[in-house]
């Protein structure tokens, strides 16, 4: 039974990763320029995320419901939570703001992000250990991937703000046209402005993960605090946005540089999930790896 | 330039030089950009924390990064890298930082106070002058008018201040119908919670780093290790480890006994992928405070027991073999409940019995104990299963001098062996001894016996006391409540003035201005004009 969920849960995976891959195709053909009607691609290209989405969503209940906890204890799991939430916030924004334009971005981070994590980081569905056995879990775990997906967004919204900022100073300096794909793309301060909303939200959250984080660390290991290599960056990241908050308000920092810094803490999100999951020692020893 | 002036400047420009030297320094520390830069260094100083292993977090980490790169090491060292979150330099940018907070901040509250105490500042002349206005003509009289709109502000959480200006029209005596033109305004503006939110947010910060200060100095941090059946009491000498905070005062432990009734753990054994996980451990204990009835308790990983003033947690668990020796004659010289650290996942785990005395000589056993033995192929053992299923200890005997005698002290899992001869094992010509429980052997040259009776679990508490912690989690949560005030709240300032346009009609203006960032300012004046045209 629960060999068969976790099969049907991996099928489901793989079918919303061909469908995001056909998404990526089309949000890129139309950031070329390329075919007929070029809004309808788009159109199409998130319907077809939606539908990666709901198939993805199936994915990952499926493997909490072989696994009977939550779908997020290793980095196999860590991986399908966290692509589906920044998914689900790149369609939520979609519902009030048009950032389709940040389609390619989203589809082609996640595809990437699932094909490395299905190929490199599949566990079998195994018990909890003790360690993991709290509902801390539940809370911290599920905080830190949706405040991921807020970041994943302000980085994909900081680096298109900095290409916009340099595209506006060449047109408005007459030099050659370049990057005509970011005529579809707003102009900067909007960009800036839409990176900053999301990137508040990730700050408030990721305080959260921070904290809960600390009160966990206290009930399972007896201190709340103790610069576990985890903690370290988790704090490296945290101050990476305060930075980033302080800099939207420092004279000469607004604008490159502070979007710089959003980039900056978004690489230090996926650091802290690859690199520092894999390579470093620690007590954070939970990608399931061997 | 004269004797007089030249002596005058050499008089005052050091002590204003100081002075002024000073408040441009601290104009300086305290500057956004300031924080800013010390953010940033912050963030940079706390990576190699993560690259190198720390004594605080992985102390067994330093000792084998010394001993793979003994020239390396000691330079990292006398850097402080293996003490970064304690070190000079990282104290100095975080120190830095708070004061820079300090500085800032202070100078915003007296600010933000007075603020709070005034009315919103006058009506501008030219409302549109300001980036987000509009301006509209209502059927009415602008008193009625300007009535309605302070109803809506008020309505909508501004405060409110009104004006009624007469502001003479150029030549007033030509226009002898309207000598002056009056306007009537509104001054309003919300969301002060925003800097209120910021600057409390700002000064949690602080609560949390002088709570976390406080509580590494005032409470304590103790390490046991008991099987079932042994109990330990509260008291400094009880501890295998202790580590005391500055400020500890030993006569503030709370006088009590834990008991460790049993030790169970349930292991996996129906998911192939996980066979002998571990699934739960739970320690079941009797707890006493002096002079009271005993409790039953449980302690669990994520679940300690918080009890008389300290939490106790589940840390480590293994294996304790019991053990007897005797000397020729059969008189026990030796009976203890030995634990024995783990080695890997099934538990094998490795221990240490000393007879110092009793025996013609002094004795050192060290011992290997499998759960459930199995025999590779070179014979070697290995445990298979975590669990009791066939469980096997096996012993080296060493004899000579244990040098337990010298005053220095000795971990009771390492054996010192500089000054003994192997008798068993590699590189001797017998065999290690080999028991199952009950077993009794013979030790070489007719020492005497060994005895395996059993085996018990054992766990490893770790007690903790830190009277600030609390204060802590307070300021945290305190730093995160205030900064969805200041994250979410937006500030402006909104003002509408009215003027008569004929006999009965008047001219609408609004403008609106952020603090901050607020993107829907337009947006707010638009509705604000909607709902003054409906009203
Ligand atoms: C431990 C060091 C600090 C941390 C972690 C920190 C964190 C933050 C955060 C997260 C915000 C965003 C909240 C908001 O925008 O209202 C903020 C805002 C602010 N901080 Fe800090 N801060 C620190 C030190 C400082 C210092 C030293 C100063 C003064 C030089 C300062 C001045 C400000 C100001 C003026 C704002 C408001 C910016 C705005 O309105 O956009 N902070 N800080």
């Amino acid at each position: 039974m629960t060999d068969s969920l976790s099969q049907f849960s991996v099928l489901a995976l793989y079918s919303s990763m061909a469908v995001y891959a056909i998404a990526f195709i089309l949000y890129t053909l139309d950031l070329a320029g390329i075919g007929p009607a070029r809004f309808k691609l788009v159109r199409i290209g998130l319907s077809l995320t939606w539908l990666g989405f709901v198939l993805q969503s199936v994915a990952t209940v499926l493997r909490g419901v072989a696994a009977g906890r939550v779908p997020w204890a290793n980095m196999y799991e860590f991986a399908m939570t966290g692509t589906l939430m920044i998914v689900l916030v790149y369609l939520l924004v979609n519902l009030k703001w048009d950032l389709k334009f940040l389609g390619s971005f989203v589809t082609g981070l996640v595809v990437l992000l699932l094909g490395m994590s299905a190929t490199r980081f599949y566990v079998e569905v195994v018990p909890l250990p003790p360690a993991l056995q709290s509902y801390w879990l539940v809370i911290h775990v599920f905080v830190a991937s949706l405040a991921t997906g807020f970041f994943a967004l302000g980085f994909a919204l900081s680096l298109a703000q900095v290409l916009q900022e340099r595209r506006e100073r060449a047109v408005s300096a007459a030099v050659a046209k370049r990057w005509a794909w970011l005529s579809r793309f707003p102009e900067s301060a909007t960009l800036e402005n839409y990176a900053y909303r999301l990137i508040v939200v990730g700050f408030v959250l990721w305080t959260f993960t921070l904290i809960a984080g600390a009160i966990w660390a206290e009930r399972a290991w007896g201190r709340y605090w103790g610069w576990d290599v985890k903690e370290v960056w988790t704090f490296i990241i945290w101050t990476i946005y305060a930075g980033y908050l302080h800099a939207r308000s420092t004279r000469g920092w607004r604008g490159t540089r502070s979007a710089v810094l959003a980039m900056i803490g978004f690489a230090s999100v996926l650091f802290n999930f690859t690199v520092v999951n894999i390579f470093f020692k620690g007590l954070h020893a939970y990608s399931g790896l061997k | 330039m004269s004797q007089q002036s030249r002596a005058e400047t050499t008089v005052v420009n050091p002590q204003l030089g100081l002075a002024g030297w000073w408040r441009w320094f601290w104009r300086q520390l305290t500057s956004m950009r300031t924080a800013l830069l010390l953010l940033l260094l912050l963030a940079i100083a706390a990576i190699p924390g993560s690259l190198v292993p720390q004594r605080s977090a992985d102390p067994n980490g330093v000792t084998a990064y010394f001993a793979d790169n003994p020239e390396l090491a000691p330079v990292l060292d006398s850097v402080q890298l293996f003490d970064v979150y304690s070190s000079a330099w990282f104290s100095a940018i975080y120190l830095l930082l708070f004061v820079s907070l300090i500085g800032c901040v202070v100078p915003r509250v007296k600010f933000h106070w007075d603020a709070l105490r005034s009315d919103p500042p006058r009506t501008p002349a030219n409302l549109t002058r300001l980036p987000a206005h509009e301006e509209f003509t209502v059927p009415g009289k602008p008193e009625a008018v300007i009535e309605k709109a302070h109803a809506l502000l008020k309505r909508q959480g501004y405060r409110t201040v009104r004006f009624d200006e007469s502001t003479p029209t150029a030549r007033g005596a030509k226009a002898a119908t309207a000598s002056t033109r009056s306007r009537l305004s509104v001054s309003a503006e919300r969301g002060y919670a925003r800097e209120t939110g910021n600057l409390l947010f700002h000064g949690a910060l602080v609560g949390v780093l002088i709570a976390v200060g406080f509580g590494g100095g005032a409470g304590f941090a103790g390490q046991r290790v008991i099987y079932e059946g042994q109990a330990f009491t509260n008291s400094l000498l009880a501890y295998d480890t202790f580590n005391p905070g500055r400020w500890f005062d030993a006569s503030s432990l709370t006088p009590y006994t834990v008991t460790l009734d049993s030790f169970n753990v349930t292991y996996e054994e129906q998911n192939q992928d996980a066979i002998g996980q571990p699934l739960d451990y739970t320690a079941n204990v009797t707890t006493q405070l002096k002079g009271e009835v005993p409790q039953q308790a449980e302690i669990k990983v994520n679940e300690p027991l918080r009890f008389g003033n300290t939490d106790i947690y589940l840390l480590g668990n293994g294996y304790a073999p019991q053990v007897t020796v005797r000397d020729p004659e059969g008189t026990i010289v030796f009976r203890d409940t030995i634990p024995f650290l783990p080695q890997d996942t099934n538990l094998t785990s490795v221990g240490v019995v000393k007879v110092p005395d009793g025996l013609d000589e002094q004795l050192g056993l060290v011992g290997f104990f499998y759960p459930t033995v199995s025999a590779g192929h070179s014979g070697a053992f290995f445990s298979m299963y975590p669990d009791l299923i066939d469980p096997m200890l096996t012993f080296n005997v060493w004899k000579g001098d244990l040098g337990l005698n010298e005053g220095i002290p000795r971990s009771v899992y390492a054996l010192d062996t500089s000054g003994m001869t192997k008798l068993t094992g590699q590189q001797t010509a017998l065999a290690s001894l080999e028991l199952k429980p009950g077993e009794t052997v013979a030790l070489p040259e007719g020492l005497g016996t060994v005895t395996f009776d059993g085996v018990k679990r054992f766990v490893s508490l770790d007690v903790h006391n830190d009277p600030a912690q609390i204060w802590v989690l307070f300021f945290a949560l305190l730093s995160l409540g205030s900064l969805l005030f200041s994250l979410f709240i937006p500030r402006r300032r909104v003002w509408v003035a009215v003027t008569q346009a004929d006999k009965s009609s008047s001219t609408v203006s609004i403008a609106a201005l952020a603090r901050g960032d607020d993107v829907t300012l337009d947006d707010r004046v638009r509705e604000l004009g909607e709902l003054i045209r409906r009203a």
